[in-house]
């Protein structure tokens, strides 16, 4: 009896370990690395005529946006390039040419003196025009070089004055160079008409806009914005898919952007080995006023034109991007197929189709085309299931109701087995 | 008499055994829910740049109303995410109108995944201080068919922005503070299968697998995964733990105790059958 019940426990304090010995242990992975080029921002500010205007704390806007100056070079990362442009803070004339190409460099691009970036905010004083369009053109210049990310903060009070040059479609030609750049506006009281403006740059490149009406939000909001580029980032690559699969760029694993006008696909290739995972994810930005509804549509296509696998989605509404994704796992070769086992005749190519289904009323430009943004990972395929559930595993009470009839069963059959041979040798 | 006693005491003991393991297993990985630490302090402005919150921390963010704000969130197999998010709204006197706020759950893929319940979207009064939501997605299965979306361990981006509001109020200051709990599912999701690493982005890097197929490693590799990526309180699970192995192994001891007791009502009381009755 003492054996029979020391055994029963003995099994369930078994059972008992054996439950926490398959607890999962933690799986260390290592740090990502990354060695970035330094990450740069100009700080563009508008000097025009209008920033006299005391309407920002009882302080003039010109001189709430020194002060939160002041605070940001202060606070600025010191891994971080800082560079100053003004537009409209030299020419107090009245001709509109020149009074549109005043924008000027005051502190370069570059490791940052603290002092001498303070001291050239202190000499500016409010002057001219407000020529926002070529202010970005030029700050984008000043940028250039490296691999870092890069950002304009762009504070002004007013709309452009220089038309016909839409600073608007500015910003989303710098933002097509695919140099990575993004354009932060922050209007100081704005009206109407710049709210608008801003809006639309911002939106142009992937940046923010926001509404300043006291000092300190200016302040914190642009020493934000400093701080967001030093951040890590992960930097895309620019590519160009073709409309054939035939003529598609090969991709390996990374991060891609692309341009992808409305109502066109896309064709990307990927090499898929036997035994490999493709994951694939794309995101189309809506950096433009679009419609209101709308698509985006992935698909893995065989060279062939066969589909396996497609992620879509559709959505409607104000959005910054539209995205998708899909998995495709390539079984492992069969031993006997791989004859030619040289590795790279047994890759499979994908193609990767992006298409979207964006519209747009018709003012807006087609040109260039919405900004696309593609990763591709490859990485061991998955562990396949043989069952549905986990290793073929058995749960809940009717299980457990099952094998306790089968027991009982078995040891009825088994007991009236040995009852009955016991009958028969003792007859014998 | 004794025989039923007997067994009664053992499938209660075993029982307790049981519970007690099935419970020290399911508290460990999901994270304390009152204890919301102090994660990141920024959003994201997309899935590239969105900062990862450790399990049970809250991220905390200023941003201005109609930015979109992105945060990275780890969730492993078996578990069922709700993402919160609570938006401080600008002062009443700023604003011209109601605003509508949302919440979107994208997962590792970048694929939208669907609440089951919550308050995905909320119209905010004109008055109104702050809007609350909330999205619980599916439970993570480790592993679904390729065709299927269902959602997968790895990271899950949460988007949060205004809808809809008047062009007024966009770009005004707002306060932002989300936070993900995770409820572990129990093995009725346990499926078979698992995926070689979690859905994660850039999960080919560490592989090594560019560098190997032909010395000049793609040039954005190795940039993909400078968003940080933060992992469940355990680390990733190995997905081969779930508790059908206590069910299943319950279930063969509860066999074997009713074959004994079987046994014992057949076969009678023991006794040696050499001995003569009445000996």
């Amino acid at each position: 009896m003492i054996f029979r019940r020391r055994l029963v426990t003995g099994a369930c304090t078994l059972l008992a370990a054996l439950t926490l010995g398959l607890v999962p242990t933690g799986v260390a992975t290592a740090e990502p690395t990354s060695d970035k080029d330094a990450p740069k921002v100009e700080l563009t500010l508008d000097v025009s005529g209008s920033m006299r205007k005391r309407d920002i704390d009882g302080k003039s806007r010109m001189a709430a946006a020194k002060q939160a100056f002041n605070e940001v070079i202060d606070a600025v990362p010191d891994e971080v390039q800082l560079g100053i442009r003004t537009l409209g803070a030299h020419y107090p004339g009245e001709d509109r040419q020149v009074g549109c190409k005043d924008t000027r460099q005051i502190y370069p691009v570059g490791p940052l003196d603290r002092t001498e970036a303070k001291t050239a905010v202190a000499t500016l004083a409010p002057t001219g025009w407000t020529p926002i369009g070529p202010a970005l053109m030029a700050a984008a210049d000043d940028l250039e070089g490296g691999e870092g990310s890069r950002r304009i903060v762009l504070i002004t009070d007013g709309e452009d004055t220089c038309a016909p040059l839409d600073p608007c479609e500015v910003a989303r030609e710098i933002a097509a160079k695919g140099i990575n750049l993004t354009v932060d506006t922050l209007g100081l009281v704005p009206d109407a008409k710049t709210r608008e403006q801003l809006s639309c740059i911002a939106e142009a490149t992937g940046g923010t806009y926001t509404s300043v009406r006291r000092t300190d939000e200016l302040s914190d909001r642009v020493s934000q914005l400093v701080d967001r580029t030093a951040d890590p980032i992960a930097v895309p690559v620019a590519t160009e898919g073709a409309q054939q699969c035939s003529e598609a760029p090969r991709l390996r694993p990374g991060l891609y952007t692309d341009r992808e006008k409305f109502g066109q696909h896309r064709f990307y290739r990927v090499d898929v080995a036997p035994g490999q995972e493709l994951r694939a994810s794309v995101s189309i930005g809506a950096d433009r006023a679009v419609d209101n509804d709308y698509g985006v549509l992935l698909r893995a296509v065989t060279v062939h034109g066969r589909e396996i696998v497609r992620g879509s989605e559709a959505g409607d509404g104000r959005t910054d991007l539209i995205s998708t994704g899909l998995r495709y796992p390539k079984a492992q070769a069969d031993d006997d197929e791989d004859e030619d086992e040289d590795g790279e005749s047994a890759k499979e190519t994908v193609c990767l189709q992006v298409s979207n289904s964006f519209s747009a009323p018709a003012s807006v430009k087609r040109e260039p085309g919405l900004p696309v943004e593609l990763t591709i990972d490859l990485v061991d395929g998955p562990d396949e299931a043989s069952d549905v559930a986990s290793f073929g595993l058995g749960r809940g009470w009717w299980l457990l109701g099952v094998l306790a009839l089968t027991g009982l069963l078995a040891g009825l059959l088994w007991g009236w087995l040995s009852r009955w041979n016991d009958a028969a040798r003792r007859t014998n | 008499m004794r025989l039923t006693r007997m067994m009664a005491i053992a499938v209660l003991s075993c029982a307790a055994a049981l519970t007690f393991t099935g419970t020290a297993v399911a508290d460990t990985p999901s994270p304390d829910a009152g204890d919301s630490s102090a994660g990141p302090t920024r959003a994201g402005t997309g899935f590239r740049d969105a900062p990862a919150v450790p399990p049970g921390q809250s991220a905390t963010a200023s941003a201005s109303s109609g930015d979109y704000l992105y945060w990275a969130f780890p969730v492993d197999a078996g578990q069922r995410a709700t993402m919160k998010a609570k938006v401080t709204l600008p002062e009443s006197s700023a604003r011209h109108g109601e605003a509508t706020w949302r919440i979107d759950v994208y997962d590792g893929l970048r694929r939208r995944q669907p609440c089951m319940y919550g308050m995905q979207s909320r119209v905010a009064a004109q008055d109104a201080e702050s809007v609350e939501l909330s999205c619980t997605v599916r439970t993570v299965h480790s592993l679904a068919d390729p065709w299927s979306d269902h959602p997968l361990p790895g990271s899950y981006y949460l988007r949060l922005t205004v809808t809809d509001a008047p062009e007024k109020d966009l770009g005004l200051p707002v306060r932002a503070q989300v936070e993900a709990t995770t409820k572990n599912a129990g093995g009725a999701h346990a499926v078979d299968g698992a995926l070689s690493t979690p859905l994660v982005p850039g999960a080919s890097v560490e592989d090594g697998q560019n560098e190997k197929d032909d010395g000049e490693p793609s040039p954005s590799a190795t940039r993909q995964t400078a968003s940080a990526t933060v992992e469940p309180e355990d680390g990733w699970s190995s997905g081969w733990w779930s508790d059908r192995w206590v069910w299943t192994v319950a279930g063969g001891v509860l066999t074997l105790l009713f074959g004994l007791g079987g046994y014992r009502l057949a076969r009678g009381p023991a006794r040696p059958s050499r001995i003569p009755p009445g000996a």
